[in-house]
């Protein structure tokens, strides 16, 4: 006689629901509370960012970045800025590379402090999620200080950056970042030495270093399974070798490791601030070259010239070579890369986002595999998900 | 392994009657293959001793109205020692059809979806080839050259449609 199968139950979860951070949908296999089989289903925010930004010059894209992954924004522009300099072959002066380090590392800790916190919400530790907020609220006055916005900067530029840093900017970082240990320290021991929070995380949504480097996962989720690999030590981009700094790595590949990590991480991103603020050059902000940059507002009053390149530049835009390049970025989700095919006229005639949390959520069913259903809710949590990133 | 440049000579070595053009652009080496042999100069790539590349990403161009029209990239990292080599094949545009490589990194599973979805380029051998971030029912490949960018018709009266990025026309090549 044949034996009876198991009763499985399939339910669906999402897009709308509180504990997947957008509008992510998962059909879950049930098998009484244990999970047999899971189907992310994404798509729900696609946006076609790569179409749009197919059709527009090189300069117009800047928006973009910012749009596609809206928790890093000073990193996201820092990648696609940096792609088009990479195809231009140029490099920013020092001062406007120092500042995009200070503010592509403020926003990291910015955007690990809205993961702890969503994280702290989704196990029921709901003062962590508004100590971390307000925390990031610190953080985003500074970009609205320099950028005059929140979180759609728009503020680098392909060679520099649009304007120079406002009075006032180095004083607030380092008071923000000397402050930085102390909140770290207490978020520590808020949530590490909390045993319903270890009891939730630990041994929860493991990932193997081999299933990790299978579905190319990078970032805080491939570093938490003990790989080593960080995008700012193996391909050193806009001037990060010049930086101390350590990698931290987790052992067991659980939700708790990644989250050790990425604590650790807001440490090592205050100690790059430092060194950033301590090392902070004079000069100008943006190159000298005309047929790249926008000559500065105050000349356009007196030259000609200057008139004749500003005009070119923004109703024609800037000519790179034609020629391909892959520039990538450690986002606090992993590895961000912009991948520009240029044919030598004024817009890019491909773009491809290569998005950390793609890949990093396919591994999700080989997390939670045989886990049970309410930890679903800890490993989505601990992915860290943009869903904007994922579909964009 | 160190360097781009010794696996461009492993595939020289491995597979001999291998028709590999290589170009160097800021550093970046390319390798294209024939699109029929890309899955085997992919697996000697992945075997390799010294490296354990990892596919950090496989996506499409669309080079139309030129032919062979499609180009498919994938891009392997080695993360120690660091190295960063992309493989490419062309593909004609009538058929537009390669050998999935989700049995040698199975993170290629999503990345051939959106390829699909986007380029309409099929990958036999993959386990479940359908659309991932357009509607089932969506008819056309986005990403191709020959899908129009519109803006979305509104109810007001009074208002034409303009697709915002004919604001500044493309030029031609410079240089």
């Amino acid at each position: 006689m044949p034996e009876p199968r198991p009763e499985t139950l399939t339910i669906n979860m999402g897009p709308q629901h509180p504990a997947t951070h957008g509008v992510l949908r998962l059909l879950l296999e049930l098998e009484g509370e244990v999970i047999v089989g899971t189907r992310p289903i994404i798509g729900h925010l696609h946006t076609g960012f790569e179409k749009e930004m197919e059709n527009r010059t090189y300069h117009q894209n800047i928006v973009f970045p910012a749009r596609i992954e809206y928790l890093a924004t000073f990193i996201e522009e820092m990648a696609y800025v940096l792609a088009v300099e990479k195809l231009l072959g140029i490099t920013p002066p020092p001062r406007a590379q120092v500042a995009r380090i200070i503010l592509a590392e403020m926003s990291r800790v910015a955007s690990h402090l809205v993961f702890l916190g969503s994280s702290a919400i989704d196990v029921n530790v709901s003062s962590g999620f508004m100590y971390c907020l307000q925390d990031r609220e610190e953080i985003l006055d500074i970009f609205d200080m320099v950028s005059g916005q929140r979180m759609m900067h728009g503020y680098y530029r392909i060679g520099g950056l649009h304007q120079d840093l406002p009075e006032g900017f180095e004083a607030r970082v380092r008071q923000i970042a000397e402050g930085l240990a102390g909140r770290v320290d207490e978020y520590d021991s808020l949530l590490t030495d909390n045993l319903i929070w270890r009891k939730r995380l630990e041994g929860v949504a493991v990932l193997t270093p081999q299933t990790a480097l299978a579905y190319g996962c990078t970032g805080p989720v491939l570093r938490g399974s003990g790989v080593n690999y960080d995008v700012r030590k193996a391909f050193p981009y806009g001037g990060y070798e010049q930086f101390e700094f350590d990698v931290p790595l987790g052992r067991n590949g659980d939700a708790f490791d990644r989250y050790l990590v990425r604590m650790e991480e807001m440490r090592q991103s205050r100690r790059i601030i430092l060194q950033a603020l301590d090392r902070l050059p004079g000069g100008p902000v943006r190159l000298d070259d005309r047929k790249i940059a926008l000559p500065p507002r105050g000349e356009l009053v007196r030259s000609m010239e200057a008139v004749i390149h500003q005009f070119k530049l923004v109703s024609e835009g800037l000519h790179p070579p034609a020629g391909e390049v892959y520039a990538a970025v450690e986002s606090p989700r992993g590895e961000k890369g912009y991948y520009l095919v240029s044919d030598g006229s004024n817009r890019p005639s491909r773009v491809r986002v290569r998005a950390a949390t793609f890949n990093n959520l396919q591994a999700l069913p080989a997390m939670v595999y045989r886990g049970f259903i309410a930890d679903v809710v800890v490993a989505i949590a601990s992915l860290d998900v943009v869903l904007g990133d994922v579909d964009r | 392994m160190s360097g781009a440049g010794a696996c461009v000579a492993l595939l020289r070595e491995r597979l001999r009657d291998l028709d590999l053009d290589v170009t160097e652009f800021r550093g970046e080496v390319t390798v294209i293959v024939p699109a029929a042999q890309a899955f085997e100069a992919l697996r000697a790539l992945r075997d390799a001793p010294g490296w354990t590349p990892v596919l950090t990403d496989l996506t499409a161009i669309d080079r139309f109205p030129a032919e062979p029209r499609f180009e498919v990239v994938y891009l392997l990292t080695g993360y120690s020692p660091p190295v960063r080599l992309r493989v490419k094949a062309r593909l004609p545009g009538e058929v537009a059809v390669m050998a999935s490589v989700t049995g040698l990194w199975p993170g290629a599973n999503w990345l051939e979806r959106e390829v699909y979805d986007m380029f309409g380029i099929r990958f036999e051998g993959h386990p479940g080839l359908t659309r991932i971030l357009m509607p089932d029912d969506w008819e056309g490949h986005p990403l191709r050259k020959d899908f129009p960018l519109t803006e979305e018709p509104v109810q007001f009266s009074g208002h034409t449609p303009k697709v915002p990025s004919t604001i500044i026309p493309k030029s031609p090549p410079r240089r």
